[in-house]
């Protein structure tokens, strides 16, 4: 060997921090970035710690006077001071779950045509048309929803469903249909959350390597037996974040919701009927109340559907982990 | 993920370029049927105020004309008369505005001493529906409307309907009743009326800004409720009177307790006024309800607005500024009224509100 190797090293020693986890003796620059950094990641966790804090604070009243009922009872009625929450955690949870059902197919559909069918002229402007859809804004939705898709549902594929396809016999499909029901805004935050479910499958599609693809056309497989083994499994945990993302909007979507669902105090079965959710009875109520306790009311709402939406969160995370595990095992 | 900020930082900007104003996302952002700075630039506002929706228009259109007549610029929030309740009870803003007069226990919580009403205009809620095939108006009892908002009346051929209105080709269709999801003094009105005709109601869902309505859909705010039933056929819901002319909804005649059928016009409303301004006792605080009316042709569901003042304002400029606006609001501001469809007050009340102005203590020790 030369001379000039080890000089050379000696030389990168001293250009670089002395090793070891303090910051002692880190040039300045480097400590301010560390400790500048540290303060932000702190600062996230912290807001959501403070957030959460005062809204159980403010909801505290009316959880320490109503109890679990608060969570059982349909009855809301400020005159009288009582309140239950019941219906509205039922109606979002069930709008979610419906805008859910209806938007993961179509969006894993969308994003399965544009990786692995589109021609790459037509994938951009596809994909930047379907990202579009996330830029709208709510009201513009309940708008939209109002004028346009509630009179084709209640006109058209309501009738349809219930007469023609005879599902009108079924619990679900019950009842007189006016439109403004769990229906119309399961239908609306599919729409909305669509693009959010469309635009992570793509990405993590596209991800999926070649070799992989190829892999299972060499063996023989079709083009769909070569999508569902070889693509989907790959794409998996990336689509389930995808649909956690889109159950996240459609949990605490509120402008287009309350102008659709029909803002009724009333679990039902059926799809056809009104409902009500949490973060529509917040906006809806919020302005003109009064009494301590109706205020106090409407905070435990808002705890209640920030607790709904940590618990749903924490289960979709719990089952990505599970799924990953599975698939790597 | 860089693809869809990417691409959804692009699309925000187009929308944004295409519609040149802060649309944003909506979803968690507040309610309101209309919350609209009503000034351009608040550098040089005189008087801050906040609450009642319903009378929005017409105190948008008075600041305005203040305005332009006597420079004094006065910003109005129409956040809820809930909100406009609280807002002065806490003093961040020189007045308040609301629908429903406060109960007894509210003007002890506030802040800042007396708190007076002064009602400034008069309005009426319309009951509307809407049934194609039928033109002329419906005539309906004040009793028959409650139990409609009961859920005992579910078919628009309903006996009870029908007997009202004899030759009227009533369908067979379901009534589909529409009321407000949001709390209003709209409803409160409304609510009010149908306790004083209706023993059930008095006893079930009551009287207030929000009720618990045993049927119905839930409409949100004024536009809200009259877009359902501009838009459901055989609906049936209340909306004040303004909404219901400009969205030419048909209006239903309400039978008074003089037993005639009214339809709601500035001039049937303002008899209800009238009527209830002879009866007020002298030292009375104003907190008055026209519900039950009297009058041969008094509209039944009419009521006051009302202004929210100090007795002794904190700031004695900001309460000169302000007893001078409520004349110029009792005096000339009066003929505004009738052009965006509310009543004027009665010209006895407007004289008795105008002395009442005196009791407002400016610069006087609190």
């Amino acid at each position: 060997m030369t001379g000039s190797v080890p000089a050379q090293r000696d030389l990168l020693e001293e250009s670089l921090p002395p090793a070891g986890p303090g910051i002692e003796g880190q040039p300045i620059g480097d400590r301010v970035y560390r400790v500048v950094t540290t303060a932000f990641a702190v600062s996230v966790p912290a807001l959501l710690a403070v957030i959460g804090i005062s809204v159980v604070a403010a909801a505290w009243p009316a959880l320490r006077t109503f109890g679990v009922g608060f969570l059982t009872s349909s009855d809301w009625d400020p005159v009288r001071g009582r309140f239950g929450a019941a219906p509205m955690i039922f109606g979002t949870l069930v709008s979610s779950l419906a805008a859910l059902l209806l938007a993961t197919p179509l969006a894993v559909g969308v994003a399965l045509f544009l990786s692995e069918f589109a021609p790459d002229w037509l994938r951009r402007p596809v994909s930047f048309l379907v990202d579009l859809l996330a830029a709208i804004p709510s009201v513009v939705y309940g708008l939209w929803g109002v004028f346009v898709l509630l009179p084709v549902l209640r006109d058209t594929i309501v009738p349809f469903l219930a007469d023609t396809l005879g599902l009108g016999a079924t619990p679900f499909f019950s009842g007189p249909s006016y439109g403004y029901s769990m229906l119309s805004a399961g239908v609306i935050l599919a729409i909305m959350i669509l693009p959010y479910i469309s635009a992570m499958s793509r990405e993590v599609l596209l991800a999926v390597p070649r070799s992989q693809r190829e892999a299972a056309l060499a063996l023989g497989a079709t083009k769909w037996e070569m999508i569902r083994d070889a693509v989907l499994p790959f794409a998996r945990s990336g689509i389930i974040g995808g649909i956690i993302l889109g159950l996240g909007r459609a949990l605490g979507e509120t402008m287009a919701v309350t102008m659709l669902i029909g803002n009724r105090h009333e679990i039902s079965a059926s799809l056809l009927a009104p409902g009500y959710t949490l973060a529509s009875v917040i906006a809806n109520e919020f302005a003109e109340a009064t009494g301590e306790l109706h205020i106090s009311a409407l905070m435990a709402c808002g705890a209640v559907l920030l607790g709904v939406t940590l618990v749903v969160n924490a289960l979709a995370r719990w089952l990505v982990w599970r799924v990953s595990r599975e698939a790597s095992s | 993920m860089e693809n869809i900020v990417r691409h959804r930082a692009v699309a925000v900007a187009t929308v944004l370029a295409v519609f040149a104003c802060g649309g944003g996302e909506g979803d968690g952002s507040e309610s309101d049927s209309g919350s609209v700075p009503a000034m351009a630039s608040s550098s040089s506002v005189d008087l801050t105020g906040a609450g009642a929706t319903f009378a929005y228009p017409i105190y948008s259109k008075w600041f305005s004309e203040y305005a332009a007549a006597t420079g004094v610029r006065i910003n109005y929030q129409s956040i809820g008369s809930g909100g406009g309740v609280r807002q002065i009870s806490e003093q961040t803003v020189d007045f308040g505005a609301t629908d429903a007069p406060m109960s007894d226990e509210e003007i002890a919580k506030a802040k800042g001493g007396r708190l007076l009403h002064f009602p400034t205009v008069v309005g009426g809620i319309a009951v509307t529906y809407n049934l194609p095939g039928v033109s002329q108006p419906l005539r309906l009892t004040g009793d028959l409307i409650a139990r409609i908002f009961l859920g005992r009346v579910t078919k628009w051929n309903d006996p009870a309907i029908a007997a009202l209105n004899p030759g009227v080709a009533l369908p067979t269709t379901d009534l589909i009743v529409v009321h407000r999801s949001d709390g209003s003094g709209t409803t409160y009105v409304f609510t009010d009326f149908l306790s004083t005709v209706n023993r059930q109601w008095a006893s079930g869902p009551g009287r207030g800004l929000v009720v618990s309505w045993p049927v119905g859909l839930g409409g949100k705010g004024n536009e809200g409720v009259a877009g359902q039933v501009k838009q459901t056929p055989g609906a049936f819901g209340y909306i004040e009177l303004a909404y219901a002319k400009q969205n030419r909804l048909p209006v239903a005649l309400v039978r008074n307790t003089a037993g005639t059928y009214v339809a709601p016009t500035i001039a049937t409303i303002s008899e209800a006024a009238d009527s209830a301004v002879a009866k007020l006792a002298p030292d009375t605080d104003y907190r008055v309800t026209l519900v039950p009316e009297s009058g041969a042709n008094a509209y039944p569901i009419s009521s006051l607005t009302w202004l929210l003042v100090y007795e002794t304002p904190p700031d004695a400029s900001k309460g000169q500024k302000l007893v001078d606006f409520m004349r110029w609001m009792y005096g000339a501001g009066q003929a505004s009224a009738a052009s965006l469809d509310y009543a004027p007050l009665p010209g006895t009340l407007a004289q008795r509100l105008t002395e009442r102005l005196s009791q407002i203590k400016i610069g006087a020790p609190k």
